[in-house]
Formats: structure tokens, C-alpha cells, sequence
């Protein structure tokens, strides 16, 4: 019997790597692959598919046919897709871990809304099929429009907006369409609040609007006397997010709406932050005349799981008449349809806001989302949400900075005083983060706190991941204190990449791939 | 050649019968690096306080608002290709546009370098 005498050593060397450089001599670290652009991982003599030359073809190109290779890079099956493999490992998602976006409402999406939308009969249907033929995906959008309506107190939801911005256009074109059907095409002046999302004055200046900001309190809410001084008899309306951008509840709303109507304008509410008050606050109850829903954000798969996006928009009395087509009825004979033009005379919709009917991979996923919790579920979810939120407020203020007194709503906000004469600023910390092993909170935003740390952890996280969470930023914001800059100004060092030239990439964008050689060739 | 300043953070350097506006340092450092100035068209009417250029930076994009009343002469087209002047030179190479002054009693609304100065430290 002949025995191996070399035996293979089972446990780590206990005096190995302790002067040995990080770096690879592939770029590589670990089963983190350096990855190029596709481009530069193919070759151009190689193709993916092997497809015999056309022949017996009329040439019908005149000469004009290409001389040479563009010089496009070619890839084998097997190579471009361990690509896109490799890129999505370097992700991080919802799936991997706290997700602690402000204003963007990451949580959890259940599985059972991922095999609910599969389903052949909502799945594989096509816009122009046969009304007989898709009951079933007209019924979704029937019963997705009752709970809309429902949740809101709105009487009309018009569910075609595919995405926040875009429910923020109808509303916007309705107030609009409502103004000219009263004659006064003159109202055209949109108060803006200071904290607003970037995209509530740039969807009034598209729709033909102008803006006015109005000022904050110091306890972060709008400032009623600025607001007054700013009414008048050109004022189309207001746009507001409740709870506001800082995590804010805004508790003159009903004054507020009062006061607009009062002027004769009408109240756009942004309700990106609607999961704060799901089931306990009606729109409609606080005067509110449009309001759009992100589905996308509020009922699950969280920055529409990668895909596209949803904004149902629910309208008041006053604004129904105007919101847009197409909309789900049931006809006499007890069959769901499509109404598709303004044949009825009921109201004077502004139009359509896009091709067909929205996005029905959203709708079904959302409407499962509501059926699985319920109307306690969803009550229950948004006080959940507004409490994790407090928890980490509560344990993170000691130690960072909260921008507001008292407690918050889904979010809790910090400005940088924390950080002052450290020498590390709110963008090192949040880089700083990720070496942690966590995405950055939303940062800069809202402008009106400086510094912003804006942390929304929604109802997804147990309390013992709120307290991982919790005790690392604690970490870091005494590890700042305690003189630790270079830290934070060296991270993130275990990201795939390092820190970027932000600067540099707004300043001289490269926004395409050129072959090498071809940089003459540009525009 | 007298430099005023408002407390929106723009300077005024008076030439003559015209006025060069920019931003102060201090407005640039908050700021961070630039990497835009929208600037106003020669010939447009500058409104006391309201809104007349945009400057983007990595952070956010701010408001501009005119120190006086008057007309717009000229722009700094230079700050197009290299917007870092502004962090570089705020208040030499990194101008944004020339104006006319409607009425230089409007001057004295200002504040001159020292009580700006005395602003701004009042402000962190």
C-alpha cells in the first residue's frame, strides 16, 4: 500500500498573507470578476450566430452596401452570458439586503406577486386582443381601480400613467384641462414647495405652467404666510407631497387645500409617499384634487422590479370629468370593456396618455399585493413602516443629527452637523456605507436640509435588522468623530469599483463606445 | 471698481456704466464642483431678485437671481467648455454675464466686501 506522504494541508496557515499586496494579477478579487464593457470582452472576427450568407437575393441597395466591418465586437452564447451574469452579481437589490432609499419606498416584493403575474391569462395577453378574450386582465384592472379609489376617498382613478413623474403630468393636464373649461386660461401659476420632488416643477412647467416656491417653518412643514401672500386670481394651483419629502406630516393640509380652493385653484398631491398613510388618511378627506400612486413603490416590486414602473392617478368630483382615457366600465350585458373615445358626453377627458392601457405586469402584482395583506394588512404595513422609521430615528439621533424636532413619519431625516470639522462629508459617509455592505440613504435630498441623509427603512425590516443597520451607522458617525477621515475619503474600497470622477463625468461625458482608432470618427 | 454683494450670494463689480455678476466663493465652495452655468442671452432684461442664470453643480442645480435691475450685455461663453472656472476663479475668470444698471442707486441696497463677509460668518 502506497501512502501519500504530501499531505494536502486542511487548515489555513495562520502566518500566510500577512505582507501580500491586495491586488490581483487579473483585476479580479475573489469571485469578484473584473468585468469590461461587452465590447471589450468580444472581438470583432467573432460572431454569436453562424447563419449561412443570403443568396439568390436582388441586391436592392444600389452599391451602397458596406465595404468593411464596422467593427462591432462579436461574442460566443456562453461568453456574453456570463457577462451579464457577472454585471448582475455586482448589483445590489432589494433581494440582497437593506435597501434605505428615501422617498423611494424599497420594500420587500413578495414572491406570490412575481408567480400571479406570470400567469398566461395576465402575462401573455396583447393590447389589441378581443375584450371577450381578456375578462379576466379587464377584471384585474376593475377591482385594482376599486381599492384605488377606495384607499383614496377619489371617486375616478385613471390607471394608463406609467410612473410617478407621468401620474404627476396627468394630474397636472386635468387641473389644466379643468381651468380652460372654466375659461380662465389665465390661472397658470403653480405653487411649489421648497422641499418638493425635482420632478413636481418641472412636470407644471411642462404642462405649460409657471412655478412659485414657497418656504418651509422651521419645524420643516410649508409656511402658511408665504403660502397666503402667493394666492391670487392667477393661480392654477398647488403641487404638495404629503408626508413631504423630510418625512414630514403636513398638519395645516386641510387649511391648506382650504385656502387653495378658496383662490379657485386645485390640489395636486404627490403621493410617492403614500405608504406612510395607507389605510389611515384618505386623500380625499384633506381636500386633495389629484393624487397619483406609485404601484411600483407603495404595493411592492420596488422601482418596478426592474421594469417598468405604474402612477394610477385618482382624481376628486371636480377633476373626474377630465382624467384621461382609456377606462375599464361594465356594460349593460355584464361584460368588462374598454371606453376608448368621449362618446358618452359624460366628461371631457384631455385625451390618453399613452398607446394603450398601462402596464399590466404592475397591476396584477400590485392587486396581489393588496388581496394577500387586506385592507388591515395595508393599515398595518404603513404604521409598521412609520414606526421602523421612528426606531431608527430614536436610536441613530444621539449620535447624527435629525434635521427636525419630534418624531417623523416613513422616514427620518439628517443634516450633516454631525459631521461638521470632521473633514468627512455626507457624500464620504454614504460612500462609506457601502463598504459596510449597505446601499447609501438618499443624499443632498431634500435641498432645503443641508447635507440631507434621508433614511426610509419601510416595513420590510425586522428589528434586529434595523439594529445591524443602526449600530453600523453609529460606528461610522463615531469612527468620524474619532478622526477616522481617510475611511471615509478612501471609500468605498470593496466595491467592484472604486470612487468615481463624478465631476468629471458631468463635465465631459463619454456616453458612447468607440472602437479603438476610432476616436476621429465621433458625431 | 467697487464689488457688491447680496445675500444671495452674488457679487456685482461695477465698470464704468456696466456691472459684472458672478458668484462669491464662498456660493462656489457650498456649491462643489460646477459643471454648468445656464446663462442669459445678451439683451435680456435683469429683474432686481428674480431668477436669471442656473448653475449645476455635482450637488444640485441652484437659482442665479440679478443683484439689480437692467439689461444683459454679455455672457461669459467661456464657463460652456470650462465650467470649473467658477470653482477656480469665482470672482475673476468665472463671471457669468454683464449687465447694464437700470438705476446705480440700487447699489446701496448691498452689502460692500466687509459686511458680507461679516454675513457669511454669521451663516455656518
Amino acid at each position: 500500500m502506497t501512502m501519500n506522504t504530501i499531505g494536502r494541508p486542511t487548515a489555513p496557515d495562520a502566518n500566510a498573507g500577512a505582507s501580500v499586496s491586495e491586488e490581483t494579477f487579473s483585476g479580479s478579487k475573489g469571485l469578484a470578476q473584473a468585468e469590461p464593457l461587452i465590447f471589450e470582452r468580444g472581438r470583432t472576427d467573432v460572431t454569436g450566430v453562424d447563419l449561412p450568407a443570403p443568396s439568390g437575393r436582388a441586391d436592392r441597395l444600389g452599391g451602397l452596401k458596406r465595404q468593411k466591418s464596422c467593427g462591432l465586437p462579436g461574442l460566443a452564447e456562453p461568453e456574453a452570458l456570463r457577462h451579464y451574469v457577472r454585471l448582475s452579481q455586482k448589483n445590489y437589490a432589494i433581494d440582497l439586503g437593506l435597501y434605505p432609499l428615501g422617498s423611494c419606498t424599497m420594500k420587500h416584493n413578495p414572491r406570490l406577486n412575481e408567480r400571479v403575474a406570470r400567469l398566461p391569462g395576465f402575462a401573455d395577453v396583447h393590447p389589441l386582443q378581443p375584450e371577450e378574450t381578456v375578462q379576466g386582465a379587464l377584471a384585474v384592472m376593475d377591482e385594482l381601480a376599486h381599492w384605488l379609489t377606495t384607499l383614496t376617498g377619489m371617486p375616478a382613478v385613471a390607471l394608463s400613467p406609467k410612473a410617478g413623474a407621468h401620474g404627476e403630468l396627468c394630474g397636472m393636464l386635468a387641473i389644466r384641462a379643468a381651468l380652460d373649461a372654466r375659461g380662465e386660461t389665465k390661472r397658470r401659476r403653480v405653487l411649489v414647495p421648497d422641499s418638493a420632488h425635482g420632478t413636481n416643477p418641472a412636470t407644471a412647467v411642462q404642462c405649460g405652467f409657471t412655478v412659485e416656491e414657497i418656504g418651509h417653518t422651521a419645524d420643516g412643514r410649508v409656511d402658511l404666510d408665504d403660502l397666503k401672500s402667493k394666492l391670487g386670481d392667477d393661480l392654477a394651483g398647488i403641487m404638495l407631497t404629503n408626508p413631504s419629502t423630510c418625512g414630514l406630516f403636513e398638519r395645516e393640509i386641510i387649511q391648506i387645500a382650504d385656502l387653495i380652493h378658496e383662490a379657485g385653484g386645485y390640489f395636486y398631491c404627490d403621493g410617492a409617499n403614500f405608504n406612510a398613510i395607507m389605510g389611515r388618511v384618505r386623500p380625499g378627506d384633506l381636500g386633495v384634487d389629484a393624487m397619483h400612486i406609485n404601484l411600483h413603490k407603495t404595493f411592492s416590486t420596488p422601482h418596478g422590479g426592474g421594469g417598468p414602473g405604474a402612477g394610477p392617478t385618482v382624481f376628486s368630483e371636480a377633476l373626474a370629468p377630465y382624467a384621461p382615457l382609456p377606462r375599464v366600465t361594465r356594460g349593460a350585458d355584464g361584460a368588462l370593456q374598454f371606453i376608448e373615445e368621449d362618446d358618452d358626453a359624460e366628461g371631457a377627458p384631455f385625451g390618453r396618455l399613452c398607446a394603450f392601457h398601462g402596464q399590466m405586469g404592475m397591476f396584477t402584482r400590485a392587486l396581489t399585493y393588496m388581496l394577500s395583506h387586506g385592507a388591515d394588512g395595508l393599515r398595518q404595513a404603513a404604521e409598521d413602516a412609520v414606526l421602523n422609521a421612528n426606531y431608527l430615528l430614536a436610536r441613530l439621533r444621539h449620535v447624527m443629527t435629525p434635521a427636525f424636532e419630534g418624531t417623523c413619519m416613513h422616514e427620518a431625516l439628517f443634516d450633516d452637523r454631525f459631521l461638521k470639522g470632521t473633514g468627512v462629508e455626507t457624500l464620504d459617509f454614504a460612500k462609506a456605507m457601502i463598504d459596510e455592505g449597505y446601499h447609501p440613504m438618499t443624499m443632498y435630498f431634500p435641498l432645503v436640509v443641508h447635507g440631507a441623509l434621508l433614511i426610509e427603512p419601510t416595513e420590510t425590516e425586522s428589528k434586529q435588522g434595523l439594529d445591524r443597520f443602526a449600530d453600523t451607522l453609529i460606528d461610522l458617525a463615531e469612527g468620524a468623530k474619532a478622526g477616522d477621515a481617510a475611511r471615509f475619503k478612501s471609500a468605498p474600497r470593496f466595491a467592484p469599483m472604486k470612487r468615481l470622477d463624478e465631476t468629471q463625468a458631468a463635465r465631459k461625458p463619454v456616453l458612447a463606445w468607440r472602437p479603438a482608432g476610432a476616436e476621429t470618427a465621433q458625431s | 471698481m467697487t464689488t457688491y454683494y447680496s445675500k444671495e450670494h452674488e457679487w456685482i463689480r461695477v465698470e464704468g456704466d456696466i456691472g459684472v455678476v458672478g458668484i462669491t466663493k464662498y456660493a462656489a465652495d457650498k456649491l462643489g464642483d460646477v459643471v454648468y452655468a445656464e446663462l442669459p442671452a445678451t439683451g435680456k432684461a435683469a429683474e432686481k431678485d428674480g431668477v436669471i442664470a442656473v448653475v449645476e453643480s455635482v450637488k444640485a442645480a441652484s437659482e442665479v437671481y440679478a443683484p439689480v435691475n437692467g439689461e444683459v450685455t454679455e455672457a461669459n461663453d467661456a464657463l460652456a467648455d470650462a465650467p470649473e472656472k467658477v470653482n477656480e476663479d469665482p470672482e475673476g475668470e468665472g463671471w457669468f454675464f454683464k449687465m447694464s444698471l437700470a438705476d446705480s442707486g440700487e447699489l446701496s441696497g448691498l452689502m460692500d466686501e466687509a459686511a458680507y463677509k461679516e454675513f457669511i460668518a454669521g451663516l455656518d
